[in-house]
C-alpha cells in the first residue's frame, strides 16, 4: 500500500515535470513567442528590448530560464509578463468559482447521466430508448458556448423570461442563495454535455452486462428484476463510469471548463487560462496548466483506488 | 411407481431474429421422476440448452414464442406469470451453467452469492445464512469452507467455482436440478469429479437431475434415461441401456461412432458425422437428419413421429423410418466402421 502511494507520488512528479517542460518548449518554439518584444510594447527600440531581455532573464539559456520559472512557480512568485500580477494569487482567486462550478455540475451530470443510462437501457429498442438517445445526442452535439449564450439570451436577458441572473459569480460566503442562483445556468449548461455522454456510455455498458452469464445466474436464483438490475447489472456497469467521471471531474476542477466560465463570466481558473492564452502570457499559462495537470494526476490515482475498491479482481492481495 | 415431478409436453420455442424465425425447440416431450437423472444429449444448436432454460423461463423475451406445456407438480410453468415463476426459480428448480468462470459475479464474495440464493426465498438472518452456506460449501467438497466463504470468485479455480455453483443451485434443496453442460469448460480430470458430485448430491438432496451435455460419455455414468436431440427435436428417447446397447436412430449411431475407441485398431482418421446441423431457420422437410444420413431413402421426406418402434418395455422411442431389422443390420457398420465389418 505504502509503496503504491510512493510510486504514484513519484509518477506524479514526473508527469508534472514533463507537462511543464512541454509547455515551456512549445512557448519558446512558437513564432512570436519572444516575451521581451511583447513586454516592450509597439514602438520599443532595440535597446529597451535588450534591457528587458536582461532584467527578465530571457538572455539566459533556455534550461536556465526553465529552472528559474519552476523555482518561481513553486515558491508562488511567478508573475504575469503582461500585467505583472502574481499568478498564484490569480489562480487562488479563481478557485472558489471554478470549484463551485465543477462540484455542482458534476453532481448533476453524474446523477442524470446514470438515470438516462438506466432508462435507455431498460427500455432498449423501444420508443423511450429512442427518445432518450436522441435527447442525449442533442445534448452532446450542442457546443457549450452556443448553448450558454442561448440560455443566457432566453432565460436571463429577457429574450423570453428573466428567471436567472446574467452571469457573474457570487461567493458562497457573501450570500449562499445568490451563489446558488447565479450558478444554476452554468451548472446546467456544463452538465448537459456530460449527461448525454455518460448516458450513452452507461446504456451500452448495461446492455453488455445484461448478457453476462452471472446475470443469468442471478435470474435463475429467482431474484426479482429490480434486484438483478441494481445489484448485479448496475454494480458492474458503473465501474467504467468511475474512470470517465474521475478524469472529467478533474479536468473541470483544474480549470478545464474554459468555455462555460467565459460565457458566464465566472472569473474562475478556466477563464483566467483563456485570457492568458489570448495575451500569449507564459507564466499564467504555465501556472494554470500545472494546476490542471495536478488534478488530472491526482484523480487518476484516486480512480485507481476506487477501482480496486469496486473490483476485487484488481485488488492487491 | 415413482412420483412424476416434471412433464414437458410438445414444447415449441421460436425466436424472431433479423434473419427469420429460429425454431430452436420443435415439439420436445419428456418426463422426469423423482430421484432420476435424465440426460439430454446433442450437438451445439440442437436446442438442448434452450429447452433447459425454458424450463426456468430464462428464455422469455419479446422475441420469443412458446407453445406446449411444462407441467411441474401439476402447475404449468410455461404460462405462469413471471412473478409466480420466480417462486420456483432457484427454489424448486435450480440450474447449473456451462461456464463457471463467468457464471459467478466477479464483484461479490462467493459466500454472499450463495447466500443470496437462500435469502431470496427464505427470510433468515445473515448469521444463519452464513452457517448454511459454509455447510453447503463443505458438502460440495470445498476445503476450509469457513475461510473460502469470504473469497471472491477469481480466488477459486474453475472446478471449485463449479462446485460453488452446485452449492448455490442446491442451496434451497430443489426438487429438480438442471445442469447445462456442467463439465464442458473444465479439465478432464475435474469433469469426472463434478459428475460424481452431482450424482451423489442428487441422492443426498433427494432431487432429480436433468443433465445436458454433448458428451455421451458424461451421461453414460449417471443418467437413467437419455434423450438424444437433433435440430430442436428429440430423435431418440429411452433408458440408458436401450440407448447404448440397442440404438435406433442413425444420428445416435453417429454420436456413438464418434467416440474414439482405444480398444480397437487405430483408424486412419477419427470418425465423425459428415455435414453439419441444419440452420434452424430453414429446416429440411421430413426427417431433419435426412441430409446427413447415409441411410436416407424416399420415405424420409415425410415427418417421422417419435414412436416406440422397438415395441418393448420400458418404451424406447425414436424418429427413424427404417425398420428395426434394417437398423440392426446397418448400425454396426456405422458405429464400428469398416474395421469391424
Amino acid at each position: 500500500m505504502l509503496t503504491f502511494i510512493a510510486r504514484r507520488v513519484i509518477g506524479m512528479i514526473f508527469v508534472l515535470i514533463a507537462v511543464s517542460f512541454l509547455v515551456f518548449v512549445i512557448f519558446i518554439v512558437v513564432p512570436g513567442g519572444d516575451p521581451a518584444t511583447r513586454i516592450a510594447g509597439k514602438n520599443a527600440n532595440d535597446q529597451l528590448i535588450e534591457n528587458i531581455r536582461h532584467t527578465w532573464g530571457f538572455d539566459q539559456p533556455f534550461y536556465e530560464q526553465y529552472w528559474i520559472m519552476m523555482k518561481k512557480t513553486f515558491s508562488g512568485e511567478l508573475v504575469s509578463y503582461t500585467n505583472q500580477t502574481n499568478v498564484a494569487q490569480e489562480i487562488k482567486a479563481g478557485i472558489p468559482a471554478t470549484f463551485s462550478l465543477a462540484i455542482g455540475a458534476a453532481m448533476i451530470w453524474l446523477f442524470w447521466g446514470i438515470v438516462v443510462g438506466i432508462v435507455a437501457a431498460v427500455n432498449a429498442g423501444r420508443s423511450t430508448d429512442r427518445l432518450v438517445t436522441i435527447l442525449a445526442l442533442v445534448g452532446i452535439s450542442m457546443p457549450v458556448f452556443w448553448l450558454g449564450i442561448i440560455v443566457r439570451y432566453y432565460l436571463a436577458e429577457g429574450g423570453l423570461v428573466t428567471w436567472f441572473p446574467d452571469g457573474e459569480y457570487v461567493p458562497f460566503t457573501t450570500s449562499p442563495s445568490q451563489w446558488f442562483y447565479h450558478l444554476i445556468l452554468p451548472w446546467g449548461v456544463l452538465a448537459v454535455l456530460f449527461i448525454g455522454f455518460y448516458g450513452r456510455v452507461l446504456r451500452s455498458n448495461i446492455l453488455d452486462t445484461i448478457n453476462e452469464d452471472y446475470v443469468r445466474t442471478a435470474r435463475a436464483k429467482g431474484l426479482n428484476p429490480r434486484r438483478v438490475m441494481l445489484s448485479h447489472v448496475l454494480r458492474n456497469s458503473l465501474i467504467p463510469i468511475v474512470t470517465l467521471f474521475g478524469l472529467d471531474f478533474a479536468a473541470v476542477l483544474g480549470g478545464g471548463a474554459i468555455l462555460t466560465e467565459t460565457v458566464f463570466d465566472l472569473h474562475g481558473v478556466g477563464q483566467y487560462a483563456a485570457q492568458s492564452i489570448g495575451s500569449f502570457d507564459l507564466p499564467p499559462i504555465m501556472g494554470v496548466t500545472l494546476f490542471g495537470a495536478f488534478f488530472i494526476v491526482l484523480f487518476n490515482t484516486i480512480v485507481d483506488f476506487v477501482y480496486a475498491f469496486l473490483d476485487p479482481r484488481i485488488r492487491p492481495t | 411407481m415413482a412420483e412424476k415431478l416434471l412433464e414437458v409436453d410438445d414444447l415449441h420455442v421460436q425466436f424472431a431474429t433479423e434473419d427469420g424465425i429460429v425454431h430452436a425447440v420443435d415439439g420436445v416431450s419428456f418426463e422426469l421422476e423423482r430421484g432420476k437423472v435424465l440426460g439430454i444429449v446433442g450437438e451445439s444448436g440442437s436446442g438442448k440448452s434452450v429447452t433447459a432454460m425454458t424450463l426456468l423461463g430464462l428464455t422469455r423475451g419479446v422475441n420469443a414464442q412458446f407453445e406446449g406445456r411444462i407441467e411441474y407438480k401439476g402447475e404449468d410453468l410455461l404460462t405462469m406469470s413471471e412473478a409466480e415463476l420466480r417462486r420456483f426459480r432457484g427454489r424448486e428448480l435450480a440450474m447449473i451453467f456451462q461456464d463457471p468462470m463467468t457464471s459467478l459475479n466477479p464483484v461479490y464474495k462467493v459466500g454472499k452469492q450463495i447466500g443470496e440464493a437462500i435469502r431470496t426465498h427464505e427470510d433468515i438472518d445473515s448469521r444463519t445464512t452464513r452457517n448454511r452456506v459454509v455447510q453447503l460449501l463443505r458438502q460440495v467438497g470445498i476445503p476450509h469452507p469457513e475461510e473460502r466463504v469470504d473469497d471472491y470468485p477469481h480466488q477459486f479455480s474453475g472446478g471449485m467455482r463449479q462446485r460453488a455453483m452446485i452449492a448455490m443451485a442446491l442451496a434451497n434443496n430443489p426438487d429438480v436440478l438442471i445442469a447445462d453442460e456442467p463439465t464442458t469448460a473444465l479439465d478432464v480430470t475435474i469433469q469426472a469429479q463434478i459428475i460424481e458430485l452431482i450424482g451423489r448430491l442428487k441422492d443426498e438432496f433427494n432431487s432429480s437431475v436433468i443433465l445436458i451435455t454433448h458428451d455421451l460419455g458424461v451421461v453414460a455414468d449417471v443418467a437413467d434415461d437419455i434423450a438424444v436431440m437433433y435440430a430442436g427435436r428429440i430423435v431418440e428417447y429411452g433408458t440408458k441401456r436401450q440407448l447404448f446397447y440397442d440404438p435406433q436412430h442413425p444420428y445416435t449411431w453417429g454420436l456413438l461412432g464418434s467416440i474414439p475407441r482405444l480398444d480397437r485398431p487405430k483408424p486412419d482418421r477419427l470418425a465423425s458425422i459428415p455435414g453439419s446441423p441444419p440452420s434452424l431457420i430453414n429446416l429440411p422437410q421430413g426427417c431433419k437428419f435426412r441430409p446427413r444420413c447415409p441411410h436416407a431413402f424416399a420415405k424420409c421426406i415425410e415427418h417421422p413421429p417419435l414412436e416406440n418402434r422397438v415395441a418393448g418395455t420400458p418404451p424406447h422411442l425414436d424418429r427413424c423410418w427404417l425398420t428395426v431389422e434394417e437398423k440392426r443390420d446397418l448400425r454396426d457398420l456405422t458405429i464400428h466402421g469398416e474395421a469391424a465389418a
